[in-house]
C-alpha cells in the first residue's frame, strides 16, 4: 500500500535530520535539521491521516505554525551570538563546563 | 443570487461555534489578558511605568488564582472541546502550583530584573506566557493540546534564558537550551505521529483503552518511548540532563529557578496525563523505561553534585536527582496506579516549595557575595543567620529529614513503591533510600559551609534584602514547614482525586 512508502521517507528524512543535529557544528545548519524533522513529523501525520481522518492533517498545521516560532526564536539566538562571538560555531559554546 | 450565499450553500450547514464553558476556563483568560495588559502599558508608559511592571504581574497571577479556587469549592469535573480539556480536581491543584510559583518567582525577579539593565516590560510579559502553557498543560487530556502547550511555555523560557543579551554566558545558555529543548519536541513528535497512526486520534482517553486492548506492537513500543524520551529532556532526566546545569549556570538566577521548578514540574504533568491517562495498558513496557530514567537520574544526578563547587550547578544536578526521586514512582506506574500517582503529585507540589525557597535564599545572599561559589557563603551565620536558618530549612528539606517538606514527599514516593509489591518495586525503594543518604552529604555540606566556616573576605556588612525577596522566602519557607508538620493537609487533596478510569487503563477485562 502507499501508506508504507511515505512512512519510509519519513523515517529516511528523520534520520538524516538526527545525523545533521548531531554531526553538524553550524547552528543555522543544526537549525535547518530540526526542520527537517519536524517535517519527516508532518509527512508522518499527513500519510496516517488518509485513513484516520482530519485530525492528523490539524495537528500538522499546528506543528508548522510552532515550528515557524521555533525557528524565529532559535535564528533570534544564533543572531545574538554572532554579534558577541562573530562566529555560530556550536563547538565554540564553551564557557561553562563540570 | 449573491457570491455569498453562493459560497454558503456550497459550504454544506451554517458554522456553529462550540459552546465554551468560560468558567472553567477563567485562570487560563486572566493569564492571557494580564499577559496583554503588560505589554499594552509598557508600551503606552514606556519608562514610567517599568516599576509597575512585577506588581502588575504578580497581581495578575494572583488573580488568576480566584478562579481556580472558585473551581475548586464547586467541585465538579468538566469536560471541554469533546474531551481534550479537562478541569478536575487534578489539575485545579497543579494550576494552584504553577501560579503560586509562578508568584514566587516575580517576587524573586522584581529587584533582580529592575537593578540589572534589563526590559522589564517583555520578562513578566514573557513569564506570564510561559505559565500560560505550564496552566494549560495541567488540563490537556490530548497529543495536539499537549504539543501546544509544551511549546508556549518552552519558546519564552528559550528567550528568558538568553535575557542578558550582551553576556556570552547567557548567550550559551539560551542556545544550548533551545537546541536540546527543540530537538526533544520533535522526537516526542515523531512518537506522537506513530502513536496517532495507530489508534486513529490525538484524545488520550481512547488512546489509552486501544493501548490497553491490544498488547505490545514494535510501533506502539516506538511511539511510546520517543513521546517518554521527549519529556525526559523537559524533566532533565539522565541521559537527557545535559543542557541542565548550562543553562542554570548561564541565565539570570531568577530564570534558573523558573525553570528548575515551574518548567520541570510542567514536564512531569505532561508525563503524568500521558502515562496515567494514554500509556498506562502498555505496562510492560513503561514500567521497565521509566524504573531506568529514575535509577540513572539518581545516581547520576547525586554523585555529580557531590562535586560541585558553584552553588546553581549544585542545585541543577540536585535537581536531576530529585527529578529521578519524582520519576521513582512511575516505576510501578501500572502495577499501583493510584498510590503512585498521588506520591508523584505529592513530591511536585513540596519540591516546588523547597526548591524555589533554596534559589530565593541564593538570590539574596549573591546581592552581597556577587559570586556563585559556594566558598563564597562561608560564615553566612554571622552576618545574614535569618538567611542561613531560612537556607538550612530548605537543603534539609531537600535532603528529606523530618519534620521537614521534603520528608513527607520522600515517605510518599517510598510508600509507594513499597505498597505496589512488585521485585522492581521493592529494587526502586532501595534505590531511593540509598540515594537520600548519598543527596543528604552534600546539601549538609552546603550548610556547614554556611555556618561553620570564616567569612572568606571578612566583610560582615548585613545582607540587604529587598521586601519582595524576603517576602519570596518567608512564603516558601512557610510552606516548606506547613508540608512537613501537617501532612494530612496535601493528603486530603490528593485524596479527593477522581482516578476510577485508573483500574480500566491497567487492568483491563
Amino acid at each position: 500500500m502507499l501508506l508504507n512508502q511515505f512512512l519510509i521517507l519519513s523515517a529516511v528524512l528523520f534520520c538524516i535530520g538526527v545525523y545533521g543535529v548531531l554531526a553538524r557544528r553550524n547552528a543555522v545548519l543544526v537549525l535547518m535539521s530540526i526542520e527537517m524533522l519536524l517535517n519527516a513529523v508532518n509527512i508522518n501525520l499527513v500519510a496516517f491521516s488518509t485513513r484516520w481522518g482530519v485530525s492528523g492533517q490539524v495537528f500538522a498545521l499546528f506543528i508548522i505554525a510552532v515550528a515557524a516560532a521555533e525557528v524565529g526564536v532559535g535564528l533570534a539566538i544564533v543572531l545574538l551570538i554572532y554579534r558577541n562571538r562573530t562566529s555560530i560555531d556550536l563547538d565554540e559554546l564553551d564557557e561553562m563546563k563540570g | 443570487m449573491t457570491v455569498l450565499s453562493v459560497l454558503a450553500q456550497l459550504s454544506g450547514p451554517p458554522f456553529e461555534s462550540l459552546p465554551i464553558d468560560w468558567h472553567a476556563l477563567a485562570p487560563e483568560v486572566v493569564l492571557l489578558s494580564v499577559a496583554v495588559l503588560i505589554t499594552l502599558v509598557d508600551s503606552i508608559g514606556l519608562e514610567r511605568a517599568r516599576p509597575l511592571m512585577p506588581g502588575l504581574a504578580g497581581l495578575g497571577l494572583l488573580g488568576a488564582l480566584i478562579p481556580v479556587i472558585t473551581l475548586a469549592v464547586e467541585g465538579s469535573d468538566r469536560v471541554l472541546f469533546g474531551g481534550a480539556y479537562v478541569v478536575d480536581d487534578l489539575s485545579l491543584l497543579l494550576k494552584a502550583v504553577f501560579l503560586l510559583s509562578g508568584y514566587v518567582i516575580v517576587l524573586l525577579s522584581t529587584n533582580y530584573i529592575a537593578e540589572g539593565d534589563y526590559w522589564e516590560g517583555e520578562y513578566y510579559n514573557l513569564l506570564l506566557f510561559s505559565l500560560l502553557g505550564m496552566v494549560v498543560m495541567a488540563s490537556a487530556r490530548d497529543l495536539i493540546t499537549i504539543f501546544v502547550a509544551l511549546e508556549l511555555l518552552s519558546i519564552p523560557a528559550y528567550m528568558l534564558a538568553a535575557w542578558r543579551k550582551g553576556d556570552r554566558r547567557s548567550n550559551e545558555a539560551g542556545m544550548k537550551y533551545l537546541l536540546m529543548g527543540v530537538f526533544a519536541s520533535a522526537v516526542m513528535l515523531y512518537g506522537m505521529s506513530l502513536v496517532y497512526g495507530v489508534t486513529g486520534t490525538t484524545l488520550l482517553e481512547p488512546i489509552g483503552l486501544i493501548f490497553a486492548e491490544v498488547g505490545t506492537a514494535s510501533v506502539i513500543t516506538l511511539g511510546v518511548i520517543f513521546v517518554i524520551i521527549g519529556f525526559s529532556f523537559k524533566v532533565s532526566a539522565v541521559p537527557f540532563h545535559t543542557w541542565a546545569p548550562d543553562t542554570y549556570e548561564g541565565a539570570p538566577t531568577p530564570v534558573a529557578a523558573f525553570l528548575a521548578v515551574a518548567s520541570k514540574i510542567a514536564g512531569f504533568v505532561a508525563l503524568i496525563s500521558l502515562i496515567y491517562f494514554g500509556f498506562l495498558g502498555q505496562s510492560d513496557l513503561i514500567e521497565p523505561l521509566l524504573f531506568i530514567l529514575a535509577t540513572l537520574s539518581m545516581f547520576v544526578g547525586n554523585l555529580i553534585a557531590l562535586r560541585q563547587t558553584n552553588i546553581i550547578r549544585m542545585l541543577a544536578y540536585s535537581g536531576v536527582a530529585q527529578a529521578g526521586f519524582m520519576l521513582a514512582p512511575f516505576a510501578v506506574a501500572a502495577s499501583d496506579p493510584e498510590t503512585s500517582l498521588k506520591a508523584v503529585v505529592t513530591y511536585l507540589v513540596i519540591y516546588a516549595a523547597m526548591n524555589l525557597g533554596a534559589f530565593a535564599v541564593v538570590i539574596a545572599l549573591a546581592r552581597k557575595t556577587r559570586s556563585g561559589e559556594i566558598s563564597s557563603f562561608g560564615g553566612a551565620f554571622q552576618y545574614a543567620p535569618a538567611l542561613t536558618v531560612a537556607m538550612s530549612v530548605f537543603l534539609f528539606s531537600l535532603a528529606g529529614i523530618p519534620p521537614l517538606g521534603g520528608w513527607f514527599a520522600k515517605f510518599s514516593v517510598f510508600a509507594a513503591v513499597v505498597n505496589a509489591g512488585t521485585t522492581a518495586g521493592y529494587v526502586m525503594a532501595v534505590i531511593v533510600a540509598v540515594n537520600s543518604v548519598i543527596a543528604l552529604y552534600y546539601y549538609a555540606q552546603v550548610a556547614k559551609t554556611m555556618w561553620m566556616d570564616p567569612v572568606p573576605d571578612g566583610d560582615m556588612t548585613p545582607v540587604g534584602v529587598p521586601p519582595s525577596l524576603g517576602w519570596a522566602i518567608v512564603l516558601t519557607a512557610a510552606l516548606t514547614l506547613l508540608f512537613g508538620v501537617l501532612p494530612g493537609l496535601l493528603g486530603d487533596v490528593t485524596d479527593s482525586f477522581d482516578l476510577g478510569h485508573l483500574e480500566l487503563l491497567a487492568f483491563p477485562g
